[in-house]
């Protein structure tokens, strides 16, 4: 194979200007992020029975999709598919940057993110979240070692094992993200042993989804060649990853469905919940799933990097769609205290409890996944992360010879 | 946020305290002016109710926050109640009077919390929690141990210092 | 440790020296505590709550103990708030209107068969399970459950990330949404930080009983029994070896220490 030459990304004006951008919704992030620990949560819609909001849905998103972006190398290096990688530093570099960008934003929404040193060195080892705790950190440390092994020339021969660690961490990792909810028997909506694979299967679909839009944005500022049929690849794959999200998805309502105490926050979801049946129909399943699918697999639409882009950005679309149904849309439902009772209190029980993000918190939000990008930017400005080309014939000669006749 | 306090600045009020200890001489030789320069120089808390503190003075100066935390885990975690260390009791008796004839709170810069603090730049957040004063019914009970004038107290308390 | 022993000591020595101003700290203290005695009119807490002897106040508490409370609804009148009203009072915290981001340490909830239509009214605060889903998920150990049964949340080592929220089956703990002043010596509750039912701690420890049980003795009907699960003897055990009682969703396994009866 030939070598694959990495270049730094160039200085333009577009990348200062990108780079403001982004510093400018940090800065709102961190505006927020003092404004709620200013005055407290009161700032926000969340409340006493939806405590996890806005930032949790771009955190959890950020952070499933870390571990997803680390995909494309671990098929590469892993799995042994030559054509993905040249992309592998890049897909490393993005799980890093997703990573920090989700924790962030989780830090500043406690209620006590002074305490940070707290959580750093008192653990409860029965919790998930605790263990979670050490997952993040370990993540950033093996991805860190992986990139290393991948960029210095003289440990390459580590690469397959260090790849192999990472991919099992991050496996691990998404199971502990969707343990957080999974574990919860005291909800409905969560008590779950699908939402670990469920987590799984949403990470592998939003991460490639979130590589190849970047992917695409950076080839395509930098002039970079990015071939069609590395393209149409990925692009297949997203669509089974995608697919694999929808059945995952079907299996949590259907058993949900199936155990006679939590029908009714299956109602909720799939019939009566309002905003969110709306979300979990119409964005979720329609537009962030069928569409995107439709689109990977019908190649006379369009060119296969419209197609790609847009179905990637509606992944996208309907992961933060999904998340909200099920962290908000499952907080809202009520918490049955005295099953087949109706139930009524000063504090809400037995009523769905109403949550409208604030502003704070989507720009807190907002402000997390302006880091990640952040990162990402300089890191590929600084370090050579990305090949000069990705056109076929240099990451794939055999295949692109074969296909190039058919295509 | 309340963020780490300065290590520079606790040592310079570690240093000011040390220096006040080596000054009782001056304080003999005329109260009432050290104890006005050691307000301009040094933080001057003023005296609890009674004659001594819950254990040695110099101990308490240095050592406060760490018999707070143990009492705090000890409290908390176990029920332990013993009032030699309790937090609530060290309010009650180290009030402060302030205009309105109430102990001040926290906002006061007269706390007597703050006096060092203040001046070492400490930031503690026992107070988003913890009440800054004794409940007004219960302090209307205490005598306020106020009546002998600020100065005659600041010469007390720097003589006590060099003890 | 070692450090507290050795000023000890010698404080109890300098004391002995210093007779005056022991004298007039005795006096003091004597001052408080006969106020604070009339003020609680402990005496017939006592005898109302079946609270064990109390512990002396230097002594931890013991597993011997686990505290519960067992509530007779049929005696819980409907629209009697003294439970509720009693703690928001010991307790510092308020309703200001705002249900949803009010701390609510205790609340009445009304409870409505859909076929018959008959609905009453208990108190539902935090159930200090035996396996509380809180305990297990709180990252810092800031929840926890003491030696005697009693769930709390170590608010210095609460960090507000409000996982024990998501997992507690009985909507009891509430999150300080705003900063607060003037809170109680004894109660102290700030902003960023989770709280519930404390099964009024403060006041259990000096061997009095909680604050709820003590109004609902005295302006309530006396539906609210507190004391030792663990002692076969104490009122409250005898009662729920007699009668039929129920936890709230004890089929959760949390073995809650709040009991109800004729629920
Ligand atoms: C019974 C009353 C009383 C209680 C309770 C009490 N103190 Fe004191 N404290 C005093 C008195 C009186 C002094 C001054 C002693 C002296 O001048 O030697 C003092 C002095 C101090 C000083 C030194 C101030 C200086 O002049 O530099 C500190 C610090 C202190 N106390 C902290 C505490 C803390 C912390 C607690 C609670 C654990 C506490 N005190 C409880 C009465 C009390
Ligand atoms: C987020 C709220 C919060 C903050 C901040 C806080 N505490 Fe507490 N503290 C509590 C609670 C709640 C208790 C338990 C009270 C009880 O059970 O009587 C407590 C109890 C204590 C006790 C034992 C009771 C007493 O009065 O002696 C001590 C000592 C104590 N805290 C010290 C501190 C110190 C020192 C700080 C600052 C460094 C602090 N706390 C900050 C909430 C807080
Ligand atoms: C004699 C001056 C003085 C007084 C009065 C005083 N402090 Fe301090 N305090 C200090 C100094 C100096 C430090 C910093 C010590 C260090 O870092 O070694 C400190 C530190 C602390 C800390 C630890 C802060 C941290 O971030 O680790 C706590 C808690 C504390 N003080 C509580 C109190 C309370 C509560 C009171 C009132 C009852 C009080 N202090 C009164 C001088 C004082």
């Amino acid at each position: 194979m030939a070598r694959i030459r990495y270049r730094e990304i160039g200085s333009s004006t577009g990348f200062s200007a990108l780079l403001a951008v982004l510093a400018l919704f940090i800065l709102g992030g961190l505006a927020s992020a003092w404004y709620m620990e200013h005055h407290g949560h009161i700032v926000t819609g969340m409340n006493n029975l939806v405590v996890w909001g806005m930032p949790h849905v771009f955190a959890v998103f950020l952070i499933v999709t870390a571990s997803g972006v680390l995909n494309v190398a671990s098929i590469g290096t892993v799995f042994g598919r030559t054509p993905y990688k040249p992309m592998a530093r890049l897909s490393g570099l993005l799980a890093i940057a997703f990573l920090v960008g989700g924790l962030a934003v989780l830090v500043l929404d406690l209620g006590r993110p002074d305490r940070l040193i707290v959580a750093m060195t008192t653990y409860n080892f029965k919790s998930i979240f605790a263990w979670n705790i050490f997952l993040y950190v370990g993540f950033l440390i093996v991805v860190a070692a992986y990139l290393f092994v991948q960029m210095e020339r003289t440990m390459s021969g580590y690469t397959r094992a260090v790849g192999w660690f990472a991919f099992v961490w991050r496996l691990v990792l998404t199971t502990g993200t969707g343990s957080i909810f999974g574990w919860l028997v005291a909800r409905q909506a969560y008590d779950a042993a699908v939402m670990a694979p469920l987590f799984i299967a949403m990470s592998f679909s939003f991460g490639l989804a979130a590589f190849l839009l970047i992917i695409l944005a950076v080839c395509r500022v930098e002039g970079r060649d990015l071939g069609d049929g590395i393209l149409t690849r990925l692009g297949r794959l997203l669509g089974v990853f995608a697919a694999a999200v929808l059945y995952f998805t079907s299996v949590q309502h259907l058993t949900n469905l199936y155990a006679a105490e939590h029908a009714g926050v299956e109602r909720f979801i799939l019939f009566e919940g309002g905003i969110y049946t709306l979300l979990f129909w119409g964005v979720q399943v329609i537009l962030g799933g069928l569409v995107p699918i439709a689109l990977l697999y019908a190649p006379e639409l369009s060119a296969v990097r419209l197609r790609v882009a847009l179905a990637s950005a509606l992944v996208i679309i309907g992961g933060l769609a999904q998340i909200y149904v099920i962290i908000i849309g499952g907080q809202a439902y009520p918490l049955v205290l005295f099953p087949g009772m109706d139930v009524q209190s000063s504090a809400n029980d037995g009523a769905v409890t109403s949550y409208a993000p604030s502003l704070p918190e989507v720009a807190l939000g907002l402000g997390g996944v302006a880091l990640a990008l952040a990162i990402a930017v300089i890191g590929l400005k600084i370090l050579r992360f990305l090949p000069v080309s990705l056109a076929d014939e240099i990451v794939d000669p055999a295949h692109a010879q074969t296909s190039g006749a058919g295509a | 946020m309340p963020g780490p306090f300065s290590r520079a600045g606790v040592l310079a009020a570690l240093i000011a305290l040390l220096l006040a200890c080596a000054w009782p001489g001056a304080a003999h030789a005329d109260p009432a002016q050290s104890a006005q320069t050691a307000r301009a120089l040094v933080p001057s808390p003023q005296k609890g109710k009674g004659d001594a503190c819950v254990a040695d003075t110099d101990f308490m100066r240095r050592y406060h926050m760490t018999v707070l935390n143990h009492q705090r885990d000890d409290t908390v975690h176990n029920g332990i109640r013993t009032k030699q260390f309790s937090l609530k009791e060290c309010i009650a008796c180290h009030a402060v009077q302030g205009e309105d004839a109430r102990p001040v709170s926290i906002e006061s810069p007269k706390h007597f919390c703050r006096t060092c603090h203040d001046y070492a730049a400490v930031k503690i957040d026992c107070f988003e929690c913890h009440a800054s004063r004794p409940e007004s019914n219960k302090a209307a009970q205490l005598p306020t141990g106020h009546g002998d004038g600020a100065v005659s107290a600041l010469s007390r308390y720097l003589k006590g210092k060099g003890q | 440790m070692t450090r507290r022993m050795e000023f000890h000591v010698p404080q109890h020595e300098k004391r002995g020296f210093e007779a005056a101003g022991v004298d007039r700290r005795d006096l003091l203290r004597g001052l408080v505590a006969g106020a604070g005695l009339t003020l609680a009119s402990g005496v017939t807490l006592y005898a109302v709550g079946g609270v064990a002897e109390a512990r002396a106040p230097g002594d931890p508490v013991s597993p011997e103990v686990r505290w519960g409370m067992l509530i007779d609804v049929n005696k819980c009148p409907d629209g009697c708030k003294a439970c509720v009203t009693a703690c928001s009072k010991e307790n510092g915290w308020a309703e200001t209107g705002s249900s949803l981001t009010d701390a609510q340490w205790i609340r009445k909830v009304e409870v409505t068969d859909p076929r018959t239509k008959t609905s009453r009214a208990l108190p539902v605060m935090c159930q200090h399970c035996a396996e509380p889903p809180c305990v297990d998920v709180c990252p810092t150990g800031a929840s926890f459950k003491r030696d005697d049964g009693i769930v709390l949340v170590d608010k210095h080592t609460c960090i507000g990330c409000r996982y024990c929220m998501m997992a507690c089956p009985y909507n009891a703990r509430s999150f300080i949404h705003e900063p607060l002043s003037d809170q109680k010596p004894h109660a102290p509750r700030g902003k960023g930080t989770v709280e519930s039912c404390t099964l009024c701690v403060h006041r259990v420890d000096e061997g009095r009983s909680p604050a709820c049980v003590e109004a609902c003795h005295a302006d309530g009907g006396g539906a609210m029994l507190f004391g030792d699960l663990n002692d076969p003897d104490s009122e409250i055990s005898k009662r729920i070896a007699e009668y039929a009682t129920q936890q709230i969703r004890g089929d959760l396994g949390t073995d809650p220490g709040v009991h109800y009866q004729n629920l």
